[in-house]
């Protein structure tokens, strides 16, 4: 289970332009569970991400996984145990290294970076198999550097390459936003296969209401750093775009927008 | 002869050098000065060594080690001082010359009446006499290419891979659970290694340490690494840092040919830093050409359809 406790944040602290984004913010994510998060920009959903990972400091608050207080791990340390696929697609892969390259590199995560061979010959056949999963023929294409490839195909790799070693978190930020409709569907459908068949944690950060709706368990709004829609299970089933939208158009107003 | 055995020497002494820079321009990303400082490093330790009786030999690791040293300290002034990657390189390197001048006790060490790694009982009597011209720049030739193997199967390593992606995309290291920090320190580390241990080369063939050795040598470098990447990286017939020895040797071989055309020896520095501007202005150039083909090739294809 992912805890967040009594979470504050400040942007520009001891300025003038100090701005308070996160005041007693507080979350729970049971194991297992699939959470897709919509907002308007600046509501507060990539900077909930960035603390869970560490990408950011907080002020005040605790952050716990399964028990584990990892509040003052650094990020790159709390990153052996989750993965991460960013909205830009070269963020998540190597561009000068080949498929091959890449699944290497990432089939070694958690493990020390020592002097032994990257690619292991053994490995190989298990690499393609994964890819094939995909179905996007790039098993036949393992010496391609990564950089040639299209938006897609390399958002495909970086998501396999997130999941492939035991993780207790996925970190999805607005990994489909970047792709073209009918390539971000098919991210988005092997991102469900992929979560379903490893029983994953996820955090989704989405600006696509109808993925909100029809992936994951749970479905939270941000609004002005507080989570001010949270449904799950049968109530979330019940949710249509509409519902939301009306949500949306609602806080918008309020804004003066 | 002597000509072209003389640029192979310094070619193949300098590519050592390049294959470090190779480290810090292509795959770190990092322009790194440190070099002006750590290649008279190796030299001022392996002199001082000979000129105390050391062997030869046992000056090369030792120049390695210290070459480490001076690339960590970058490295550390870098990521843990947060100074920009050139200035924690010019720090370092400004640092370095007077560290040289201390190790060597003052500005000039000749060691004509030692041996050295290419002169020497043991050498001399694998040689045969008739071979004595060329028994440096063989010697060199090998030592250049164990430690181009050397690199090549480290860059294949899992340590290697994580050294290629830091400067590809830092936000992969993150992603893999590695500080991204330590990762930039090791390459500076490994690069001015080689860089020093290419001064202990260099000081060996030249029978001198000289304080001012250092000066242009991230230039030589750089010139090397370009020349190498424009004119032989394209076809990567044998591998990247294959084409860097080739582009030191060539680099070499020009600086030689300018020289030759009535310029002085005192002119050497002003020869190099032309003929990198000449390097950069053609390569960009070559560059030009081939995006230009690219788009020629593309235009044609859409006439036929």
């Amino acid at each position: 289970m992912i805890e967040l406790s009594h979470i504050h944040k400040y942007y520009n602290p001891g300025t003038v332009t100090e701005m308070c984004l996160f005041e007693d913010f507080s979350l729970q994510i049971a194991k297992g569970e699939f959470v897709s998060i919509v907002g308007s920009n600046g509501s507060g959903k990539t900077s909930l991400l960035n603390i869970i990972c560490g990408s950011i400091p907080i002020e005040r608050g605790s952050i716990t996984i399964d028990g584990r207080d990892i509040t003052s791990m650094k990020e790159y340390v709390r990153h052996q145990k989750i993965g991460r696929v960013y909205q830009d697609p070269s963020k998540g892969t190597c561009a000068n290294m080949t498929i091959l390259e890449n699944m290497a590199l990432a089939d070694n995560k958690g493990k020390p970076y020592g002097l032994g061979r990257s690619v292991k010959k053994s490995r190989i056949d298990a690499y393609k198999e994964m890819l094939s999963s995909l179905n996007l023929g790039l098993e036949d294409k393992i010496h391609t550097r990564v950089g040639s490839l299209s938006g897609g195909q390399r958002q495909a790799v970086a998501l396999l390459m997130a999941t492939m070693t035991p993780i207790e978190m996925l970190i999805l930020d607005e990994h489909t936003a970047a792709l073209d409709p009918k390539t971000a569907e098919i991210i988005m459908e092997l991102t469900e296969k992929i979560v379903r068949e490893k029983k994953l944690t996820t955090m989704m950060v989405t600006h696509n209401l109808r993925y909100a709706v029809e992936y994951g368990d749970r479905l939270l709004m941000m609004h002005q750093g507080e989570a001010i829609l949270d449904v799950s299970k049968e109530e979330k089933k019940a949710l249509t775009v509409d519902d939301i939208m009306g949500t949306f158009n609602r806080i918008s107003v309020e804004c003066g927008n | 002869m002597a000509l072209v055995i003389s640029v192979l020497e310094q070619g193949m002494i300098y590519a050592i050098m390049a294959l470090g820079m190779y480290i810090t321009y292509k795959i770190l990303d990092f322009p790194d000065m440190t070099v002006d400082g750590s290649f008279p490093l190796g030299a001022a330790i392996s002199t001082v060594l000979i000129a105390n009786g050391v062997n030869a030999y046992v000056t090369l690791p030792i120049s390695f080690l210290a070459g480490l040293c001076a690339g960590t300290l970058t490295g550390i002034i870098h990521v843990r001082l947060k100074v920009r990657d050139i200035l924690a390189s010019i720090i370092m390197m400004t640092a370095l010359y007077s560290v040289n001048l201390r190790i060597a006790g003052r500005a000039n060490l000749p060691i004509y009446n030692f041996d050295n790694i290419y002169d020497n009982p043991v050498m001399n009597a694998i040689f045969p006499s008739g071979m004595k011209m060329v028994q440096p720049v063989v010697i060199i030739a090998v030592i250049m290419l164990l430690m181009k193997f050397l690199l090549d199967s480290y860059l294949k390593t899992k340590s290697g891979y994580l050294l290629k992606a830091v400067g590809d995309n830092e936000t992969i290291v993150t992603s893999m659970g590695m500080d991204k920090g330590k990762v930039k320190i090791l390459g500076l580390a490994i690069a001015n290694g080689l860089v020093s241990f290419s001064g202990s080369l260099y000081a060996q063939q030249q029978r001198y340490f000289d304080a001012s050795m250092g000066v242009g040598t991230a230039v030589i470098g750089l010139a090397s690494v370009i020349i190498g990447m424009s004119l032989f990286g394209r076809v990567n017939l044998w591998g990247y840092t294959f084409a860097v020895v080739l582009g030191s040797v060539v680099y070499r071989a020009c600086v030689a040919v300018a020289i030759r055309f009535g310029l002085q020896s005192t002119d050497l520095k002003l020869v190099t830093a032309a003929l990198f501007l000449l390097i950069i202005v053609i390569s960009r150039q070559l560059d030009r050409q081939g995006q230009r083909r690219v788009q020629k090739n593309l235009g044609n294809d859409k006439e036929e359809v």
